[in-house]
């Protein structure tokens, strides 16, 4: 595999993703702008998917999205199948047998966060050579928005309702980056697909870093049918995310947490919160409590990072 | 044994598991992914020592679940690879969903089962729960009854699994602990002779970045019955293959297999129906009942699935009584799996013959050339009373 390198500008990518159009996810989906990203990042690799949007909208018999190698097996084990292929193909190639290529796993919140966290774990230390991508949409949306370890303080799911005693999620969103990186894998980022030329770069960096053992990255994926916005409104959302510091954009790099998009005036998240329908209860009085503790959590979290920055390698 | 044969091969003595080891090693897999559970897991330890010792040249993966050994075998094996797995009792029950889609993706693995009994009560010794808890995920299924039909059976597997008409994985188990753990002297091919014999992997499904592919669709109401049916037809292909391998592997080692193992059963009037390392006790009651002037036989399940029906109606349909004697229970059922499968291949056709389904040795029970003998006479007593309609217990208290 040859190295990558950055790119500064759209025309840096390829013309043509392969990831083709005319797969049934919806219009504004942000998990498919990741998978055009990844594809146009990375030309030439295999896709490990786990069970979820992506999958079923994309490989529904005798169609597929896919111009490149592409597998699904089951929910919670893209990762070790990444493994198995990954394993094989340095195998195979070294005797001629077979052509190494990145092999990326791809699997939403549920499949990395939730299900398959142990599988990843396993992975993870054992310095397995593969690129892990979640693209995370805060919820279980392809069985139809239900509650998951992604999911933010106060969201309303299908199994999170907003009631009238509990008013959505009560726990905040579980720090994954922070248990991917205690395995002091080489690389580990957080991106979304607002910052489009953030992402694509460090899926390249990821692929290098591949190399050497296991890259990971944590995607925001809006979600518009989960998240109940607009669809024109995706990429927007994604950004506000980014701008009141609800989803930092940083990476763990050789043990050393870099923020990459310094939010120094956070917007206020109230505005974040009101144009979603899964969040929009929160700012009804009665529910000010909730908003409070997301307010403090997401400050809390800033802190933390910038923290953990200044420490020095840590991870 | 014919001298040529022996030329091909060494005598060796090993325990069950370094059998299996052995045989994989010879089989030059090139990826091998593994999660502890006793009993098999010297396989897995004494495979992990050929690799780091260099001699074998094959990936380790040592994963934390069988789920995910079941998983990364997968991955090898759509990726090209030859790959291999063991497990036992829970970690088959783990791996459950994954061996549906082992099969539904048609990948030649192979894996081996030191068969063990299911939790609840944690038990860790021999039954085969788990081995008939996968009866119907799509695996060809064999049962080795002792270390040299184990090893015979892992070399072929590969074979099998990988012949072009079938494309399915194959699970060959063996009696945990008892066969397991039990060192006996056996028959090993020469390395060259099984390199020759296996080759490496060129068939079956194949991740090419020339010619991209989409691996594991989603396949709606539309289609996913025909992707089921196909399953079904190569299972039923490789009735044939198995007879095939199972020639041509006779020509180069001496030794013949057949799905279910005869003993005394030409004259015989009374047959028990065992799996595993039971067999080899029935033999040895049946040369002592043969001796009290009873004419009764044996019959060994070697080849589980595919069902060999057309073999088991022309064996079994010759006899007035059978007792099937099972490791296994099936609550609520009629009867265990391996009746149910000889009453659906002989009756209505044959219904002049009469079966009666005994349980035993459930959790590492042990049983006996004795109990086998009780066994076979409360069994024909019971027949010939026509007391058929329920399963019967061996050895436990309160039956």
């Amino acid at each position: 595999m040859s190295k990558t390198n950055p790119v500064s500008k759209i025309s840096d990518l390829p013309e043509e993703s392969k990831f083709r159009p005319g797969h049934r996810l919806c219009a504004g989906c942000g998990p498919a702008i990741t998978a055009k990203l990844i594809t146009l990042a990375v030309p030439e690799a295999i896709i490990v998917n786990a069970t979820g949007c992506v999958e079923v909208g994309t490989t529904i018999y005798p169609y597929s999205a896919w111009k490149t190698p592409w597998v699904h097996v089951l929910f919670q084990n893209n990762a070790p199948v990444a493994s198995g292929i990954a394993a094989a193909l340095e195998k195979l190639s070294a005797e001629g047998r077979a052509k190494k290529l990145p092999v990326i796993a791809l699997g939403g919140d549920g499949a990395t966060f939730d299900i398959g966290l142990g599988a990843i774990s396993g992975a993870l230390e054992r310095l397995d050579k593969i690129i892990y991508i979640c693209y995370d949409n805060e919820a279980y949306m392809n069985t139809g928005i239900q509650r998951s370890g992604a999911s933010i303080l106060g969201s309303a799911t299908t199994t999170s309702p907003a009631g009238r005693v509990i008013p959505g999620k009560q726990e905040n969103k579980k720090d994954l980056i922070g248990i991917v990186a205690s395995h002091h894998i080489p690389y580990a980022a957080t991106a979304t697909i607002w910052l489009w030329r953030d992402m694509v770069n460090k899926i390249r960096k990821a692929v290098n870093y591949s190399e050497q053992g296991p890259a990971f990255l944590h995607i925001l994926a809006p979600c518009q049918f989960g998240w109940r916005y607009e669809p024109h409104l995706t990429v927007k959302i994604s950004r506000m995310a980014v701008e009141t510091r609800l989803f930092p954009i940083y990476e763990v790099e050789d043990g050393q947490l870099k923020i990459n998009f310094r939010v120094s005036k956070p917007a206020p998240v109230e505005e974040y919160l009101k144009i979603q329908r899964r969040t929009r209860h929160l700012l009804e009085s009665r529910n000010a409590e909730t908003l409070q503790r997301l307010k403090a959590w997401i400050e809390w979290n800033w802190l933390r990072l910038e923290n953990l920055e200044k420490a020095g390698k840590v991870f | 044994m014919m001298t040529e044969a022996l030329a091909r091969q060494h005598r060796i003595a090993l325990t069950g598991n370094d059998a299996v080891a052995y045989a994989v090693k010879q089989a030059n897999v090139d990826v091998i992914s593994a999660y502890p559970i006793t009993p098999q897991t010297f396989v897995v330890e004494t495979l992990s020592r050929y690799v780091n010792d260099g001699e074998l040249n094959a990936k380790f993966i040592n994963v934390e679940s069988e789920h995910s050994a079941l998983s990364a075998v997968i991955g090898a094996s759509l990726a090209g690879a030859r790959a291999f797995t063991a497990t036992a009792s829970q970690g088959l029950a783990y791996m459950w969903e994954a061996l549906y889609a082992a099969s539904g993706l048609r990948l030649p693995i192979v894996m081996a089962l030191a068969a063990r009994a299911l939790s609840a009560p944690i038990n860790i010794h021999n039954d085969h729960s788990d081995f008939f808890g996968m009866r119907d995920a799509g695996w060809i299924m064999f049962n080795g009854e002792e270390a040299q039909e184990t090893y015979d059976l892992t070399i072929m597997a590969f074979k099998i699994a990988e012949d072009p008409r079938v494309l399915l994985p194959v699970v060959v188990s063996y009696d945990g602990f008892i066969v397991s753990h039990a060192i006996t002297n056996f028959y090993a091919l020469n390395d060259d002779v099984v390199k020759e014999f296996l080759g490496v992997r060129t068939t079956g499904p194949r991740i090419d970045p020339d010619n991209p592919r989409t691996f594991g669709v989603l396949a709606l109401q539309d289609s996913y019955f025909e992707f089921k049916r196909q399953q079904y037809e190569a299972m039923e292909n490789s009735r044939q293959v198995i007879k095939e391998v199972f020639q041509k592997y006779e020509e180069i080692s001496g030794r013949s297999y057949a799905p279910l193992k005869e003993y005394m059963t030409s004259d015989a009037e009374t047959c028990i129906v065992a799996m595993g390392s039971t067999v080899g006790t029935a033999r040895h009651a049946v040369k002592t009942l043969r001796e009290a002037g009873e004419k009764a036989g044996v019959v060994g399940i070697l080849q589980y699935r595919p069902w060999p029906v057309k073999e088991a109606e022309q064996l079994f349909s010759r006899f007035k009584r059978i007792i099937v004697m099972e490791k296994v229970m099936s609550p609520g059922a009629r009867a265990g799996p391996v009746y149910e499968d000889i009453a659906a291949t002989i009756y209505p056709k044959h219904s002049e013959v009469k079966i009666i389904d005994f349980t035993y040795g459930l959790g590492g029970r042990d049983i006996s050339t004795r109990g086998i003998i009780e066994i076979y006479k409360k069994g024909k007593e019971l027949i010939d009373k026509g007391k058929t309609d329920r399963v019967y217990f061996h050895g436990v208290r309160g039956e």
